[in-house]
């Protein structure tokens, strides 16, 4: 079902889409070429999927490319994105021939459109070779941690990044030394997704029995795949501690990890851990499992998210939007949306985690206080219409590079 | 009362801009502290009372705030948080008051050479402004608080915050228009108020209050 504009009336208020709507009135009738890799699965054809309809609602003739390849160039592109996440890499000459020849390709078959090009992440980046005879301006968004990105595999990229008119990152840290101007667009969550929606009581208790939860005892919880760099030993450890001075119940959900040979081997370390305790539930989820997330979030009393590395962690926004506090890793983007002692707390071990756990169980009012600020906080900062609105002033701000303040009349 | 030229409220939208520029220790921070634009130094003083405005804000300067969790030096942090920010009138200003309390710091100080942990450097940021008319228009003094209430809290930092060190004017926009409207008295009220120490919800239910006072005023003059 497609969601319109005003559906989101009800969940962000009207204030903000009338925001919307004066932003969109200077770019409205321009044109917005999106090209990415994959037209599903993955965090950027979820986005596209959502806020291109938005735009064209707008009056923003918002299109979606998706462009071809083959398996050796998706090789090629997956060895990118680990060597881009820091991994270190080694490019042959012949992965980059392939890459080069997909890139041509794609160069001779697409429709490039002759407004706002984005391009989005390193697969399409070579794109920018027609820069010459299509679209007026060009914007890189990359939707990766780059924060310590593999230097050869970066190396190669710059030439083609640098000319591009702006590149867009999630995150300060992800910055560049690049001759253009960079923005940052944060990452956001659709309030009216199956996985972050509103869900009555009855639909959230049953979901909550159903894996054997007591619904009458405190329950903590951590959604998140079982990797170690999310640490869920760690949150086994605080749960233990907490245990020890208050009744609760631990959930522990996550999906499979299919493309990931670790993950089996952390869920059955956590297995282990958990032992004979009948109160910690490890919840393997298959996938398309967001209505279910959606209710053990809501069913909870704190959400955790303990982990050692991160990006963002859409699962902090996604629990903080449900007034729930949450206890986290003071690691990536959780710093972003974890404001310490004011939407939840930031630890850095699980007996810090423990402490501030028996803390928010110990205070009905602290964690309604909390909950209420993290939703104001989503709400302002990290929703999806942010998103399309950061989109707009982009268009815009691709036309006025030199100046920090725009005065448009 | 003149009426001759009205206000018109205006919003801001911004666009964080990366600079590329990161500190891991006091010294890195100064020097680029010296050289990034005056919007980033804006930016770091002032972001967070557009996003988050759900609480009284305690410290909501960047830089006091690495400071104290990513350097721990606590007491240099709380100098920088203390910093008045309603005393400057430009940002070349504001900026050497930091740079002089942090190169104070350092002439004293034998933690000179303390660096950040890795991942918690300071990235520097700027943020590029977008201004636009709400269509929202007061004529006079009256007109001015009837419209008050349809403000975002957006437009009120624009004209609180922006107004004065951005573009350099030496007070809020609401006050300047006052004044030159013959509200002098009204003006003055608007320009004590300190926006530093309250969100911008609070801030706007202040202002809200002051004109029902002036209209129950005026209603009682009319009366009696």
């Amino acid at each position: 079902m497609q969601i319109a504009l005003a559906d989101y009336e009800a969940v962000v208020g009207l204030d903000v889409l009338e925001e919307l709507r004066v932003i969109a009135e200077r770019v409205r009738g321009r044109r917005l070429q999106n090209i990415n890799s994959t037209a599903v699965g993955g965090g950027v054809a979820e986005i596209l999927t959502r806020v291109v309809p938005l735009l064209r609602e707008l009056g923003v003739e918002a299109s979606w490319d998706v462009m071809k390849g083959d398996d050796a160039f998706f090789n090629v592109t997956k060895e990118f994105h680990n060597a881009l996440h820091g991994k270190p890499g080694k490019l042959s000459e012949e992965m980059l021939d392939a890459y080069r020849a997909t890139t041509e390709m794609n160069l001779r078959m697409m429709n490039l459109g002759d407004d706002v090009i984005v391009i989005h992440d390193p697969q399409p980046a070579g794109l920018i070779a027609a820069k010459d005879r299509a679209g007026r301006r060009w914007i890189w968004r990359c939707h990766i941690d780059v924060s310590t990105p593999d230097p050869s595999v970066w190396e190669f990229l710059r030439p083609q990044v640098e000319r591009y008119d702006a590149a867009v990152f999630s995150m300060p840290e992800f910055a560049q030394s690049l001759p253009i101007p960079q923005y940052m667009v944060a990452p956001s969550i659709d309030p009216l997704s199956d996985k972050n929606r509103d869900l009555d009581e009855t639909t959230v208790r049953a979901v909550i029995e159903s894996h054997g939860i007591d619904p009458r005892r405190p329950v903590v919880t951590q959604v998140s795949r079982f990797d170690r760099l999310k640490d869920p030993l760690g949150v086994i450890a605080a749960y233990r501690l907490v245990k020890r001075r208050i009744d609760c119940q631990l959930v522990l959900a996550g999906g499979a990890a299919t493309d990931d040979p670790e993950g089996q081997q952390v869920l059955d370390e956590v297995r282990e851990r958990a032992g004979q305790d009948k109160d910690i539930h490890v919840l393997l989820l298959p996938p398309f499992s967001d209505l279910e997330i959606n209710a053990l979030v809501r069913g909870s009393t704190i959400v955790m998210q303990k982990s050692i590395k991160e990006g963002f962690g859409l699962t902090v926004s996604e629990a903080l939007w449900k007034k729930k506090p949450v206890v986290a890793g003071a690691v990536g983007g959780i710093k972003l949306q974890v404001i310490d002692g004011t939407t939840g707390f930031l630890v850095h071990s699980p007996e810090g985690a423990a402490r501030r756990l028996i803390e928010l169980l110990e205070d009905a009012k602290l964690r309604r206080r909390m909950g209420e600020n993290g939703y104001r906080h989503m709400r302002q900062n990290f929703l999806l219409t942010r998103h399309v609105k950061d989109i707009m002033l982009l268009m815009l701000a691709v036309e006025h590079p030199e100046e920090s303040i725009v005065q448009l009349g | 009362m003149e009426t001759c030229k009205p206000f018109i409220f205006c919003t801001e939208r911004r666009l964080v801009r990366l600079t590329g520029r990161k500190a891991r220790s006091l010294a890195e921070l100064v020097r680029h502290m010296r050289e990034v634009s005056g919007a980033s130094i804006f930016f770091h003083t002032h972001h967070h009372y557009l996003s988050h405005h759900f609480e009284r804000p305690v410290v909501f300067n960047d830089f006091a705030i690495w400071v104290s969790r990513a350097l721990l030096q606590r007491a240099l942090a709380e100098r920088l948080a203390a910093v008045d920010l309603l005393e400057f009138t430009t940002i070349r200003q504001l900026r050497e008051r930091f740079i002089a309390l942090i190169e104070e710091h350092l002439a004293s100080s034998e933690d000179v050479d303390l660096r950040a942990p890795k991942g918690e450097e300071f990235h520097f940021c700027e943020s590029q402004s977008f201004i636009m008319p709400t269509g929202i228009v007061a004529a006079d003094a009256r007109e001015f608080f009837e419209r008050l209430p349809h403000l975002t809290t957006i437009s009120l930092f624009y004209h609180f915050f922006g107004a004065r060190l951005r573009l350099g004017r030496a007070t809020n926009d609401f006050s300047a228009w006052l004044a030159e409207i013959g509200e002098g008295g009204l003006a003055r009220k608007i320009d004590a108020l300190n926006p530093y120490v309250m969100t911008l919800d609070q801030m706007k239910m202040k202002l809200i209050r002051m004109g029902r006072s002036r209209r129950r005023l005026q209603d009682a003059d009319r009366a009696g």
